[in-house]
């Protein structure tokens, strides 16, 4: 019987050391990839990788400042049309919404959400670039505005959801008509909440290489406006890596250290705010 | 006999009477913006709804040709050929297949013991730490995973893990052949790391919504930690973890770049994983700018809507596992 017992605790003790183990093991492959990355890309990250032009192939030396300023572009058209989709759609569905439609609406982002993002450009392509007969910012940018939007839509949903429904009541008790009540009361008590979701959006469309690999497509070159193809950093790191040059592996490593520390930087400070003043308690 | 006026129906604003049905009271509440504002957020939730619609109707009709041309053949034949315009995605499934399948082999039980230890092992404060972080590696962008994974994991792979599975498991045809580095393997490994932080975090939510009277009731029955744990609490949350998995394999299927970066893209059929091989996204990330005819373009679009409705169905499976268990679990006090 006694043994038994010692088997029962060692079984527990092994067990239990085990999952430990494995956590620890998830946790250190994050330590490797930020060690690496971090270590690699910043010794390659130079003044000039910031503020020049690619060089010519097989060239060394040049930067990657189209693609930075590519980058920022395809963000800012994914967040004017990906932002006040969600947004409006979210407060459809937290103040308005019915039974059925609301269902639909709700479907449709968990929908959109588990699509492939390769899928994603194959739909850019097919919408704006097959219509435009040519690769374009636009196409990029609303490629990754279509993704940003299921996220936007169900953090917004959320957050709205999470005001207590006193602060409603008492706003219409005061007078005020329904919309007033909530763009003077129920947003402004979430606003921190909500743009926290859409900032994390951003950062996990700012990462995204497939859906621009054929829409805004790539360019040695600065481009201008929205029509015309477009560098990213996440294609250029794609195409760096897997080109034969040394000198661009290194330039790959400095872009990727850019991208992920943005990504961190985004996600940490999120973490943050949402942290420091959490919403009203749910429930 | 003198009538005293009686106007409390003047005098109080007209939205704050009881609704009235019919015109005259859409146009109170148009009047005081109600309706504006709830029209304006309808057509913006609306958009979503049509973007999904017009989403799944695009890849429909630009995959036409390939579908009257191959029909069903097109799934279950491996011919890639665009120069004699024959097209068969067989290789292509295959690939996607066995990567996943190897990843959530792997990615399984690290997963679930990781989550076990966050949700019943570690104090709050660290469970709560530790969770964050492996959030953030969920955050990591693929591409950058895929760089690590070509001047990291493929030396690695290549140097030490390979040649030491084909001296020991070598009997085994899934470890035989020549070693590149690159390959199904590869590209597992690269899909275990995306994939675990979605397994942990979920399997943690569901083994912390598990009411707190299980683990104690089995605990006064002297079971022992891990006993309570692994005999009464995983298998009340086992709906949602078998959700995780499913959520997790979706991920997995479409994942694109790193797995493009890693597998070697070669469209051939080999028992062993070491051999390079290719998968539906990777084919249509490498092949889509290059497609010249229409039927080779509209058969990587078939590819797309192969790969999208596999997701979504696995998707909603494995939200409707989620859903019933968190709860099961919450609903009771």
């Amino acid at each position: 019987m006694n043994s038994r017992l010692g088997w029962r605790k060692f079984v527990n003790a092994f067990m239990l050391t085990l999952t430990g183990l494995c956590a620890l093991l998830s946790v250190s492959v994050l330590l490797i990839v930020l060690g690496y990355l971090g270590w690699n890309g910043w010794q390659y990250l130079t003044w000039t990788f910031l503020t020049h032009l690619p060089a010519p192939v097989g060239e060394s030396g040049g930067g990657m400042a189209n693609a930075i300023v590519g980058s920022a572009k395809l963000l800012l058209v994914a967040a004017v049309t990906g932002i006040p989709t969600g947004l409006l759609g979210g407060i459809y569905l937290a103040e308005f919404g019915g039974r059925t439609f609301a269902f639909l609406v709700r479907y449709s982002a968990d929908l959109l959400n588990g699509v492939p993002s390769i899928v994603m450009g194959i739909f850019a392509y097919t919408v704006v670039v097959l219509p435009m007969h040519h690769f374009s910012a636009l196409a990029g940018g609303l490629a990754l505005g279509v993704m940003l939007i299921p996220v936007v839509l169900r953090s917004t949903e959320d957050f709205l959801r999470a005001v207590p429904n006193p602060l409603r009541e008492g706003a219409l008790a005061l007078g005020a008509s329904k919309w007033k009540a909530i763009a003077t009361i129920v947003i402004p008590a979430s606003i921190r909440a909500i743009a926290t979701g859409a900032l994390l959006g951003l950062a996990r469309v700012a990462g995204e290489t497939a859906p621009l690999l054929f829409t805004s497509f790539n360019n040695q070159f600065w481009s201008h406006g929205l029509n015309q193809p477009t560098a990213s950093l996440p294609v250029m790191i794609y195409q760096y890596a897997i080109s034969p040059y040394a000198d661009w592996h290194r330039q790959a490593w400095a872009a990727g250290f850019i991208l992920l520390m943005l990504v961190l930087i985004a996600n940490i400070g999120a973490r943050l705010i949402l942290s420091r003043k959490s919403p009203a308690p749910r429930g | 006999m003198s009538t005293i006026p009686v106007s409390t129906e003047a005098q109080i604003p007209p939205r704050l009477l009881a609704p009235r049905g019919g015109l005259s009271s859409f146009l109170q509440r148009l009047r005081s913006g109600d309706e504006i504002a709830h029209l304006i957020t309808l057509a913006f939730a609306a958009a979503t709804v049509l973007i999904t619609v017009l989403l799944v109707y695009e890849l429909w009709i630009h995959s036409a040709l390939p579908r009257q041309r191959f029909g069903w053949r097109f799934l279950v034949t491996s011919t890639w050929d665009p120069v004699f315009e024959n097209f068969g995605a067989l290789p292509f499934i295959f690939g996607t297949l066995v990567t996943s399948a190897v990843s959530l082999v792997l990615a399984l039980p690290l997963g679930v013991g990781a989550a076990i230890f966050l949700a019943e092992l570690a104090p709050p404060r660290v469970s709560q730490r530790l969770a964050f972080v492996i959030e953030l590696l969920a955050a990591v962008p693929s591409v950058i995973l895929g760089l690590l994974g070509i001047f990291l994991l493929v030396p690695f792979l290549r140097s030490e893990v390979e040649p030491f599975l084909k001296a020991t498991l070598g009997f085994l045809p899934l470890f035989q052949g020549q070693i590149y580095g690159i390959g199904l393997l590869a590209a597992s490994v690269i899909l275990t790391i995306m994939i675990i932080p979605f397994i942990i975090s979920i399997s943690r939510e569901v083994l912390l919504a598990v009411p707190v009277d299980q683990r104690e009731a089995a605990l006064a029955l002297g079971a022992t930690r891990w006993e309570a744990t692994w005999r009464v609490v995983v298998p009340y949350a086992k709906t949602g973890i078998y959700g995780s998995i499913f959520l997790a394999l979706a991920r997995a299927l479409g994942e694109t770049m790193a797995v493009t970066m890693v597998i070697g893209n070669d469209p051939r059929i080999s028992s062993s994983l070491f051999a390079p091989g290719y998968t539906i996204a990777a084919v249509i990330a490498n092949e889509f700018t290059e497609a010249t005819g229409n039927l080779y373009l509209q058969s990587l679009v078939e590819l797309g809507l192969v790969l999208f409705l596999v997701t979504i169905i696995i998707n909603a499976v494995a939200r409707v596992l989620i859903v019933v268990t968190t709860r099961r679990g919450t609903g009771r006090p």
